[in-house]
This record gives structure tokens, sequence and C-alpha cells, in this order.
């Protein structure tokens, strides 16, 4: 005797949590079986293990039938096919667009396309997720980024209510979405202990300062671009190096700030032309695509990696970096009484991001804390360090110092001269 | 020209795209009624369309009105080539033509395609403006309302309840064969999908003019049934119980019962009347003599072949002589004296000449005694329907039967009326006038065809059942001669002259009457009925093989079969009954269904134990060699273990009896009867029954005796059913009796098996085996997917088994699992209320009256006696320790303020709920739309990407879900009540890649209200319980 035909339909759709993610994680019904019975599920029941893949099986069907709608939350919502109450929904929405850290972070910066795809199994066998799982996560994606593609106004906003996704999941397409539109490289090795999460964190700062919306909220266009204007304005920056007496001018003021304040004194001062000119010549090179792309890597190996070299705490590239905004606006008042310009205050807070971003990289990479300066709240020290790890999520630390660098510029800025 | 129906198209959504170039569709609509049609502007490039177009005016007959539905189809604009349809909508606009039901329907529809299922969703809006003209000769029934609940509608009362109406129309298949038909599967479905529709509609007109005929205004527990006799044609018939119906007001209700409540207990004449005449008539009856509580069955054989059963024909020819009701109680319909053996003519006066009720609860007072199940089966051979206009010629004017039907139904319908005859001539014998909880059915396998019929043989109260009888209606109360709890069991025949012997015992509540050892009934548990502890599901499951064959051979095959099945169902649900601890059965379903190499049988039923019925004995188990020493330790083993289940289902369904000691369970007997094995002859159905009462006497226990290969199955089948997991209740009626405190989280379901039998070399034994394990499994699958709901009951549970090819079985279950609640003021309450009860008045309590808020059966509110009312007043105040108001206009937690149920915020569909009950706990009906009867075909040329055949079926049942839901949304409501799956055709062929699937579905359409105030909301909150319709 063999089961032909086995349905279960209920007037408000049937569906389990455990089943739903079970489903979701890309399970065969037959594992799926055997998972929940590992859990436990049958426990108290007088039931086999017949009764359980039946029960699976219904549930998958009804999962496979929803997907379709489920590629189009907005229908979900007021479809007649199943009768699903509302939180339910939310729920099913909200889990099959979740995705996986380890499987994002594979994919970040990639073009959605269907080479990316075809690699998928090389990423599944990495990341351990099952096949099944990483289509439909890199799918959703492919969705997420083809219905804002074209949409005008903010990204997150834009995200949320057309695909009807939770605040902290539209915050994380946008990331998504924002890092494929530009591919930015965050594969290489340098970069692998960063989190999604990080990116995402930048990739919000970016967001929120560097595109063509951020520029003007009204304008009518979209979160997904940079601004072209501002990338080349950039460019202005690079007065900071190349002219040598503001250069020497920029380094004593910064040098006299940090005098006595941090332990790393004397390799702050001998680095600080390098580190100076790294930075200006990433923020100058942005009109170049391929240098958007490297913005990451760049960051890491021209700023991070020699302040880390140097055994800076990243209390020291604070107050480094403070200073050095702060002091190119002194330099300024100083040397130009030139007007105040919008525009390079804008351009200003956009250098602030770059720093955010960095300080961020920073206390991720875990900058070597000496006994001193540990007493900072940011500090963080890694493996690297020898010393015990003190988590501290980069975003607590960055917002923290954004506000002190964005004061300092926009004062700085207004005395900078519009060299055109 | 008496009406005019107009139709506005307003938009779509979600469409498919039609233009794989563009991603697009440019969609325009057809409106089509009868032979008009009205097309929309196309509206280009989008899957959103807004047509908005003009009002579409269909100027025509009310007749049509009735036969026709609207049809909508929705297609793809092609410059080029021929436009391609998206799919249709068809809208029955019957609840529009009664001024109480829905007024206008409005909202989204799903376009069904029969081949691709939902695509997308239309708006449209209909109306209907009616002309009356009464006083022509009518063809049209307008305004007869239809029902599917088999009660009094809750927010009605029954004026009178004239009687049982019937109707069936044939036609033409427009496709037998589904897969061999040449043109293109959508257009044949498309043609049935129609037909059957206008069937319906006709049908529905021409019991309309029954009713009209009858006085009656409505029909109550209309029952359709397709029956699909492939190449012979395809029969849509319907059976009802037509009544006079008057709605009940708020302030009406309230007036009623105080009304009640007041008025003396005066005497009844007629009652009495009937208590006196029913015994004079006892039938010395044919062949088949009746017995009280076995099913009561007789087979006439096909009429293609010689072999008559002879009970038909005694009883016929008895019928004439009795004198039934009282002169003129009756009314037109109960005066059975009219029979004649003029069986071939149905006119509408006829019709009525059958005491048949399809309610199967009652008004109070309604039902006085009840005998028993009476049944009748009888096998077929069909041939074609002879119907000249449609013939071999396939055009399918589909309107046009009705010009040629001449002669053809009759066929048919004298089937019918043999059948009809013959439970009525049994309901006679036993002493009874009217049958209720009547229905009827046909399980069809090739060119074979089981027709059935069985209801529940029992004596009313006559003034239900007449004209102008309102007044002594309001005044009445039930008459006091019979006591409320107990008068439905006492044996409506005389003792002395008993048609068959059986063991008759004074009543356990009053100690007037006498009442048998067990009552077998289809009807539910009156509401009034005295229980003790709680009810639960019992299902007898029996395989038999048969051979192969053809034509009349097979019929006769099959005819003698049957005797055999029905009686070992019955041996096997008594069994399982005594083995529960109970000693009635209510809502009994029998089903026998045909295959072509078996037949199969499957008894479904709620026991209880009734308090005025004698407590049950138990089994005995006797072995045939008694010197044998391990022989004997087996057979004790065997009888412990019996022993112990019996005890224990006792402690499981509450069933503490305090009366007498004798009736310990179990107690072995003294001197085990060696008897012969009950029942093995091929004598008629009636030595068997005969035989089977003498084997379990009042006290005695039930013999089994264990030599017997059949015996051994039989304990088998016992012993191996699982019980229900605890928190879980299950049952068959409308009710669960013993459970009252019911929450407002309902969840309906579908399931469908299909098993195959592998082995092709199976026994009976083996096959017995397998089907039991199957509707265990089935059972045990539902437990742990409500495992969530828990403690929650199984109401409703509704199976149908049928063979739908060679080694298949499919079974169809439809259930509702309606949430208990748990509470200890519950238990409290209970404890309490009877001894109050008690103190203050000597009626019987009722459990129903132990204060249950949710609940809601009341429909024959308005005739509650007072002391229920007091019962309930004192519920609530011991509940909650507030006084309640008697002001309430409704009894039983009808008393709350009404909020208009919301759906949920944010989403734009509203949501329905579907359940099988005639009630949604928690809440009340306020206002029934009409009758939702749909008929759908889904076929499929892709089975394999479709999900294989249950990706195919769970598709489309919940495509039907959702097609109920818009149709009753579009008329306003936000339930369906009693709704059932009547059809259930799975049909596949693997090897093409094919599947196709019938289902027709029916239920009434209503609007209900959540009760709200305190009483709803105080549990509620002391009880967090499941959201609304939770899924686990």
């Amino acid at each position: 005797m063999s089961v032909e035909l086995d349905v279960f339909v209920g007037n408000t759709t049937i569906m389990d949590q455990e089943v739903y993610q079970l489903w979701l994680s890309g399970y065969t019904v037959g594992d799926a079986v055997k998972v929940r019975m590992d859990g436990g599920v049958l426990d108290g029941c007088d039931a086999s293990a017949e009764v359980l893949r039946s029960d699976t099986m219904d549930q998958f069907r009804t999962f496979q039938m929803c997907e379709r709608l489920l590629h189009n939350p907005a229908k979900l919502a007021n479809q007649l096919l199943f009768q699903i109450p509302p939180d339910r929904q939310a729920m099913l929405i909200d889990r099959y667009y979740a995705f996986d850290d380890a499987f994002v972070r594979e994919v970040l910066g990639k073009k959605l396309s269907k080479g990316t795809k075809k690699d998928l199994d090389d990423v599944s066998s990495k990341t351990g997720i099952l096949l099944k799982s990483c289509r439909r996560q890199f799918d959703n994606f492919k969705r997420v980024f083809k219905v804002v593609e074209e949409l005008k106004g903010p990204l997150v906003e834009n995200i949320r209510q057309h695909l009807l996704l939770s605040d902290r999941l539209a915050r994380d397409y946008a990331a998504i979405v924002f890092f494929a539109n530009h591919r930015f490289e965050t594969g290489k090795k340098k970069l692998q202990y960063l989190t999604f999460q990080d990116f995402a964190f930048c990739a919000g700062e970016l967001i929120s300062h560097w595109t063509v919306g951020a520029m003007d909220n009204q304008l009518e266009d979209m979160d997904v671009d940079l601004d072209k204007e501002f990338l080349q304005d950039l460019k202005e920056l690079k007065v900071l190096i190349t002219d040598k007496d503001l250069l020497d001018q920029h380094k004593s003021l910064v040098c006299t700030a940090l005098r006595s304040k941090t332990k790393v004194f004397a390799e702050m001062e001998a680095s600080f032309k390098n580190l100076s000119r790294g930075l200006i010549n990433i923020a100058a090179k942005l009109t170049n695509t391929k240098d958007v792309r490297d913005l990451f890597i760049d960051l890491v190996e021209k700023f991070i990696e020699p302040c880390r070299s140097d055994r800076w705490v990243t209390i020291d590239v604070n107050l480094y970096l403070t200073h050095y905004i702060n002091s190119a606006h002194i330099l300024d008042t100083f040397k130009h009484q030139a007007v105040w310009n919008s525009l390079w205050d804008e351009l200003f807070k956009m250098l602030t991001d770059i720093q955010h971003v960095t300080v961020c990289f920073l206390v991720k990479m875990g900058m070597v804390a000496s006994g001193a300066s540990a007493a900072a709240e940011g500090t963080r020290a890694t493996a690297a360090s020898s010393e015990e790890p003190v988590p501290v999520h980069p975003t607590q630390f960055t917002t923290s110092i954004s506000f002190s660098f964005r004061d300092m510029l926009n004062v700085g800025c207004r005395a900078w001269p519009h060299s055109g | 020209m008496p009406g005019k129906l107009k139709a506005k198209i307003v938009a779509g959504r979600h469409l498919p795209v039609m233009d794989r170039a563009s991603d697009l569709t440019d969609a325009f609509v057809e409106v089509k009624f009868g032979n008009t049609t009205f097309k929309t502007d196309v509206f280009p490039k989008s899957l959103n369309p807004q047509w908005n177009s003009e009002w579409f005016k269909f100027e025509v007959d009310d007749e049509d009105l009735q036969d026709e539905p609207l049809q909508i189809t929705v297609l793809d604009h092609d410059t080029y080539s021929a436009n391609d349809a998206i799919g249709k909508v068809y809208i029955d606009i019957d609840p529009l033509l009664s001024s109480e039901a829905a007024t206008v329907i409005s909202g989204w529809f799903p376009i069904y395609d029969t081949i691709h299922g939902i695509r997308g969703e239309i708006n449209v809006l209909v109306k209907v403006d009616l002309f009356n003209d009464l006083n022509r000769f009518r063809q049209s029934s307008c305004g007869v309302r239809f029902f599917c609940t088999t009660s009094i509608p809750l927010c009605y009362r029954a004026v009178v309840v004239h009687g049982f109406v019937e109707e069936l129309v044939v036609n033409e298949d427009p496709e037998y064969q589904w897969i061999d038909r040449i043109r293109t599967p959508r257009a044949s479905n498309e043609a049935r999908q129609r037909l059957i529709s206008l069937m319906s509609g006709e049908l529905q007109r021409k019991i309309g003019l029954k009713v009209l005929e009858m006085g009656g205004n409505a029909v109550v527990g209309y029952l359709q049934c397709f029956d699909l006799e492939g190449e012979s044609g395809l029969v849509v018939r319907a059976i009802g119980t037509a009544c006079t119906l008057e709605k009940l007001s708020g302030g009406g209700a309230t007036n009623n019962a105080q009304h009640t409540a007041n008025s003396s207990p005066s005497k009844d004449m007629k009652e009495p009347v009937f208590g006196d005449e029913c015994p004079s008539n006892p039938l010395s009856s044919g062949p088949s003599t009746p017995l009280r509580a076995p099913p009561f069955t007789s087979f006439s054989p096909s009429k293609s072949y010689s072999r008559q059963s002879s009970s038909s024909d005694t009883d016929i020819s008895l019928t004439p002589k009795t004198g039934m009701g009282s002169g003129g109680s009756a009314g037109k319909e109960a005066g059975p004296l009219k029979i004649l053996l003029r069986q071939q003519t149905q006119t509408a006066l006829e019709q009525r000449e059958f005491p048949f009720f399809t309610l199967t609860s009652f008004p109070q007072g309604f039902l006085l005694h009840v005998a028993g199940v009476v049944s009748a089966r009888s096998v077929k051979l069909l041939d074609r329907i002879h119907n000249p206009a449609l013939g071999s010629t396939r055009s399918y004017k589909l309107l046009d039967w009705s010009s040629c039907s001449a002669d053809e139904p009759e066929t048919r319908d004298a089937w019918w009326e043999e059948l009809r005859q013959e439970i009525k001539s049994h309901a006679r014998a036993l002493g009874c006038h009217a049958v209720v909880g009547y229905s009827e059915s046909t399980s069809i396998c090739e060119e074979v065809c089981i027709l059935s019929a069985s209801g529940t043989a029992a004596v009313l109260n006559c003034r239900f059942l007449q004209d102008g009888c309102l007044d002594v209606l309001s005044e009445h109360r039930c008459d006091d001669s019979a006591p409320p709890g107990c008068g439905f069991c006492h044996v409506p025949y005389d003792e002395l002259n008993m048609p068959f012997p059986a063991q008759l015992s004074p009543c356990c509540c009053c100690h007037r009457t006498k009442v048998p050892d067990v009552l077998f009934t289809t009807i539910d548990l009156p509401t009034d009925a005295q229980v003790t502890g709680k009810g639960c599901l019992i299902q007898a499951r029996l395989c038999r093989l048969k051979k192969k064959s053809q034509g009349e051979g097979n019929a006769t095959c099959i005819s003698n079969l049957l005797p055999f099945l029905e009686y070992e169902l019955h041996t096997q649900l008594l069994n399982k009954l005594k083995l529960c601890g109970m000693n009635a059965l209510f809502g009994l379903c029998i089903q026998i269904s045909v295959g072509e190499n078996m037949l199969v049988g499957l008894a479904s039923a709620t026991g209880v134990y009734l308090s005025a019925l004698p407590s049950p004995g138990g089994i005995q188990i006797a072995g045939k060699t008694p010197n044998d020493l391990t022989y004997d330790q087996h057979v004790s083993s065997i009888q412990r273990k019996i022993n112990d289940t019996i005890v224990k289902n006792r402690e499981l369904y509450e069933i503490h009896i305090t009366e007498v000691a004798e009736d310990v369970i179990g107690s072995p007997i003294p001197e085990p009867r060696q008897r012969s094995r009950l029942f093995r002859s091929h004598s008629e159905s009636s030595d068997e029954l005969s035989e089977l009462d003498l084997s379990h006497g009042k006290k005695d226990a039930f013999v089994l005796e264990i030599d017997d290969t059949d015996a051994v199955e039989d304990l088998h089948s016992l012993l191996t059913d699982a019980p229900t997991p605890p928190g879980f209740y299950s049952c068959n009626t409308e009710i669960m009796p013993g459970i009252y405190n019911w929450t407002s989280a309902i969840q309906m379901f579908t399931s469908v098996r299909v098993f195959r039998l592998n082995n092709a070399n199976l026994t009976n034994l083996g096959l017995n085996k397998i089907f039991n394990e199957l509707c265990e499994n089935l059972l045990k699958s539902l437990y742990f997917k409500l495992r969530s709901m828990v403690p929650c009951c199984l109401c409703r549970l509704n199976f149908t088994v049928a063979v739908p090819e060679d080694e298949l079985i499919q079974v169809c279950l439809l259930c509702v699992c309606v949430s208990v609640r748990v509470s200890i003021a519950e238990t409290e309450e209970q404890l309490q209320f009877p001894l109050e009860l008690n103190a203050e008045s000597a009626s019987p309590l009722s459990p129903k009256g132990s204060g249950t808020p949710s609940v809601d059966y009341s429909s024959f509110a308005d005739r509650c006696s007072s002391w229920i009312e007091q019962l309930r007043l004192r519920a609530h105040t011991i509940r909650r320790g507030s006084i309640k108001t008697s002001s309430s206009p409704l009894p039983e937690g009808r008393s709350r303020s009404l909020r208009s149920t919301r759906s949920f915020p944010g989403s734009s569909v509203s949501v329905v709920k579907m359940t099988p009950l005639s009630f949604i706990p928690g809440a009340k009906i306020v206002k029934y739309l009409g009758i939702i009867n749909m008929f759908f075909i889904r076929e499929t040329t892709s089975l394999r990407e479709e999900g294989g055949v249950s990706g195919f079926l769970h598709a489309f049942i919940a495509e039907v879900f959702a097609m109920v839901r818009a149709h009753v949304a579009a008329l306003g409501g936000n339930a369906v009540v009693s709704y059932s799956m009547k059809e259930c055709v799975f049909m596949e062929n693997p090897n093409k890649n094919q599947a196709q699937c019938l289902i027709n579905v029916s239920g009434d359409a209503v609007i209900f209200t959540r009760e709200s105030d305190q009483e709803g909301h105080l549990p509620q909150t002391s009880h967090p319980q499941p959201t609304e319709d939770t899924p686990p």
C-alpha cells in the first residue's frame, strides 16, 4: 500500500515557522523530517514518521505555492488564494528575505549577474549553506535590486515600501544594493575580517552623504548613485598634499595639537605625510569607477595598515583624524580668507565619512591598545595584539566621534579656498 | 420582463502576462447573461487594468435570473490572432433575488481558468432590479430562500415546517471521457461547468416552485448532489425541507422568549393523539422486520434483472393502509394517505407525501420520539438517459433540455421514489410517521450505481407542520408529558406489539416509559438531551473484495454483498460503542462505495451516553474450545484487555454512572452463551438483524467468539483503534456532547488522500486492515497538525470514501477544529450548577444549560423554556459575579452588543471564515446572504510540473476555498456556515502527465458579528488563547 496523494488544506493557511525555516534553508523533505524528528516534535504525540513526513510535505507545498507571491510581497497582502493573517504575512516576508551573513559576505559587491549565480555552488560549499538557500538569497538580492533600480527617492524607504520589509532588513538590502551597484571590492583577503554589518554601516554612511539623493533630499533622484559632482570636487583636496607649505603647516598644526596626548606621537609625526597622502589620494581618485570599487581595500592598505604597523590604538587614530581635519580648518582660516562655500562644506562632510569608515575599519582591525589609552571606550584589542578582545561594535564608536568631525569641518570649510 | 440585471466591470489586478514581448496584457472583458453579451474596452498594456465600465444592463425573465449565472470572461486582445481567454468568473445571482438576502454583489473575484487555475482578480459590481408580477402563471420562484444548514437558521423561526421537497434534472454530460476528447479540454470543462451551473439553477427554481405551492418561503437542509453517470449522463438532484420562516428581530425574540417563559405549560392536545395512535398501526411488516436500533435495511436490486427483494414490494403495498397523523394535524404533507403506487409520476402534491425531513436538529418540542435508523439501498444498472434533443449531437444548447425532458428524469425519479417508499414503510413499521435527518446518496462505478437513502424514524409534534398555528406555537411550551431530557428516547412503538424483538427497559430518567438499550440515529443530539460524560467519534470501516464483472452480473454480485457489508458495519459500530461505554449514536452516516473489485463501507457517528438509556453491557469473549487451557488463557487475556479498555474509555469520556451497581462494566457473564456464530447465513437482512438483537440482551454482555476469523478481525479492529490523544475531542455532529466551552478560534480544513493497494492478491482481512490503518493514520495526522490548537474539538468530521480506480481508495475529509477553553471557572460551574438548579426545580438539567457562553445553536431561542433562561442568568452571575439582565434578545451569549467584525488592518482582503457547522462559535449570525453552490473543474496537462498529483490537488482545493471566500465577501458576508464538499472526483493519468479534478462545494453565506462585551472578553483576557484561526 502506498500513499498516492496526500493533501491537507486549511481555510486559514496552515504553516509552522519551524518548517518554514527548514524550507528556507533549502532542506529536502526527507532531511527536514529528520531534523524535525531530532528536534523532538513527535514527543508526546502518538504519531509516526509518516505523519511527520506528510505534514512536512503539505507545508513545503504550501510554501512553494506561496513563493510566487513572496516574490512580490505587495501581492501577498491582496491576493485571494491564501488566507493568511497579516502578522503571519509579515513573518513570511521577513523570513523569506532574511539572509545569512556568511552568504552575503561572499556575494557583497559582486555583480548580481548570471555568472555570479553560476558560482553559487562554490559559495554553498564554502559557507555550508545549501545551494537552494543560496539561490533564494541571491535571487532576493537581484529582485530587490531590480525593484529599486529605477525608483526615485530614498533607497531604504523604497525597499521598505515596495517589498514590505522590516526596517532592519530594508537597511541591509539598501547596503547590498548599494554595494552591488558600485561593485565595491569586499572579497580581498585583507578585508575578510570585516563582517557584513560593518559594510552595511559604511553603506549607510555613504548613502546618506555621498549620493545624489543625499546632496539634495528634495531632488527626485535615487540614492544608489554616488554624486559625480561631489567626487569631482574631492579632487580639490589635493592641495593639502601638493602645496608643500600647506602640507608642512598642516603637519605642524596637527603635531602641536597632538603633542603629549598620545604615546605614539613620534610615529604620528613621522608618518604624517604618508598618511595624509594616502587619504587625500584615495579621495582624489574616486572619480574613477575602478578606484571607487577599491575604496575599501585602499583605505585598509593606505591608511589602516600603516597605522597598525605603528601600533596605534584606536583612540590614537581618532585623535589623529580629529586634529587632522580640525587643523585643516585652522589652516584655511589663516591662509585664505575666502568666502564660505556651501559646496565645500558638503565636501568636507564627505571627507568626514571617509574618516568614519576608516575608523570603523580600524576598530574592527583592532588597533593595538596601549595601557594608558585602553580606557577609551572605543578601544578594543584583538587576537593580533594578544590581548583580550573587547567587542565593541564599530558603529557605537564612530558615531561618537562623527559629531566632532562634522563640527570641525563645518567651521573649517568656511575658510577653505575655492580653488577654481 | 420582470427583472433587470446590471453589471459593471471596475478593474482587474494581478493579471497574467499574456504578451511575452512586452510582459504585459491588453485585457478586456465580456459580460454574458443568457444570450446577451457586452464587452468592455480594451485596457492596453497593463496587468492592473481599470476598465470602470458603464453599467451593462440585461433585461431578462426572472426564470432566467434563477437559472443562469452571470458569466464574465476576461480576454487578452490580440490584433492579429484570436483573442486569448485569460479566465472566467461565474456569478450566481440568486442571492440578489430575495429581498432579505444580499442587495449587491461587489468585490474582487478570482479569475479562474480550468487549465491554469486562478489568474488574477477582477472587481465586479452586480445589481438586480426585480419587478413583481405575482399574478401570472409562474415558472420562477424568486424569493424562495435556500439554506444548506440542516436546522432552522439561527436568525429565523420556523412558523411551519411543510416537509420534503425533491427534484432532479438530467442532461447529457458534455464530457465523460475527458482524456480522449478532441476539442480542447478547456472548452469541454467550461461547457461542463456552465451546464452544471445552469442545472443547479433550474433545480433550485423548480424546488422553489414546489415550496411556493406548499405555501412555504424557504428550503432548509438543502442538499444538492451530482451523479456523474459517465456515458449515461449527468444527474443533478436535490432534496430539502420546505419551511415557512420568519425573521427574528431582536425585540421579537425577547418577547417570544418571555412569552414562552410565562405561559403556563398548557397541555398540547395533539401529541397524545400521536402517542396513542402510533402503536395502533403496528405493521406486521414483510420480511424486512424493523429493528430498534440498528439500521433498518433492505435492498432492491437493479431494475434490470429479476431478483427482487421482497421487502419493498410488501412495504409499499402496506403503505396506504395506515392513516398516520391525526386528522389534519399533519397538514398538507404529513397526510400520507394519498400515497399511491403511482411512483413514476411526480406531481408536486405527491412529493409532499413523504414525511421526510432533511433537518438534523429541530426546534424544541418538534421531535417527540426517535425510533432508530432506517435505511434503504438499491443497486441499479445505469443506461443512457434518453434525451432526444441532446442525444448524440453534441450541440450544447444547454437550455434546451427543459423542453425535451419529457419522460427522461422519470427513471431516476422512479428509482428514488422506490427507495423513499421503502424508507417510509420502514419508518412506519417502527411506529413512526416521519423520517428525520434524511439524506440520499449514490455511489457509481462504471454502469453500476448504488442508491442509498437513510434517515431516522421519528414521531414529530405536528403543530409545526401546520399552517396557522403560529399562536399555538408561541403559547405552548413543549409538552410536559415527555420530559425534554429523555422524551425523544422513548420508544414510539408498542411494547406488547413490537415489530421485532427488542430489549426495552424503563427510562432511566423519568422511569415512566420504556426505552431501548441502544439508539442509533442520523440526527444531531437534541439540545435538551441528557448526556452523561462526553461523546466521541466512532467509526466502522470495512472492505470487501468482489469479483470483477460486468453489467447485471456485477449488479447481482454487489447486491448480494451489500447485506453482509452493512451487517458487519453495524456489528462493528455496536462493538465499538460498547467499548466506549456508550449507548447511543448520533449523526450516523453509512457510506458504501463501490469499486471495480471491492466494496468499501465506512460508518461514522458520534457516540454518547444518554442518561435515559440503560448502561451498556460489556463485551464477552468466548472461545469455542473451552477445554484447551492455553486457549482459555488467550481468551481471558483478551477479555481482560477489553474490560480494561472499557474502563479506560469510561474514564476518558467521563462517563460516571451513579446508578445501579449491576451495571458494572465488563463483568463477565456467569454463563457465556455458547451460541453459534452470530450470523453468517445468506438470508435477507431481516434474519441477520433479528439474530443480532438476541446477542445483546439488556444487561448481559455482547458475546464475541474468537474462533472465527471474522471475529478475530472484529476484535482486532476494536482494539487497534487508537484513542484520541489528550486534548482532542472528535465528533461528526454539530456539537460535541459534553463540551461547551468553545472559543472562537476555528480552523476548517479539507484533507484528501488516495491510497494505492499494491499487492493485487489481498484477502478481505488484509484489505480491512489496510483500510482501517488508512483512516486511523489520517486521524493521527490531523491530531498532529492541529496540536497547537489543543485543547480542541474536531467537529463535523466528515469522511467520504471512494474507489476511483481498480486499486485506489480515496478518502476525503472535511472538518472544523474548534479550540476549547480550559477554564477553572467552568469546572466549578459545572459542579455547582446542577445542585442549584435541582434545588429549585425538578426539571432535569440540560447539559447545554450549564452556562456555556459560546456554543450557539440557539436556533430555537424563541422557544426556550424559562428555566433555561434562568439557568443562564445564574450562570452569568456565578461566573462573573455580575448580574446579567434578562433583556438579552437571544439566549446563549446572544446578549452581547454587536461589534462589527473588522478584517485585519492593513489587509485589503477581508477574512472569510468557513465552517461545516451551522454556527460560528462565539459569534452571532445576523444575516443569511444566500446559498453558495459552486462547481469547479480543474485540469492539467503538466502534472509533474505542478508538483504531481498532490501539488495539483492542493492548489485546486486552495483555489476553491479562495473562490468561495471571494463570493462570500462580494455578497458582503464574512463567513460560510454549513460548508461541505459534496463531490471531489479526482482522475489522473500519470503517463500522459494529466489529471483532472471536479469539486462541488456548498454552504450558506452569512454575516456574523463577534460577541464582544464583558462576557466575551473575560475569558479571553484571563486565558490567553490562540489568535483566531491561528494555524499550527
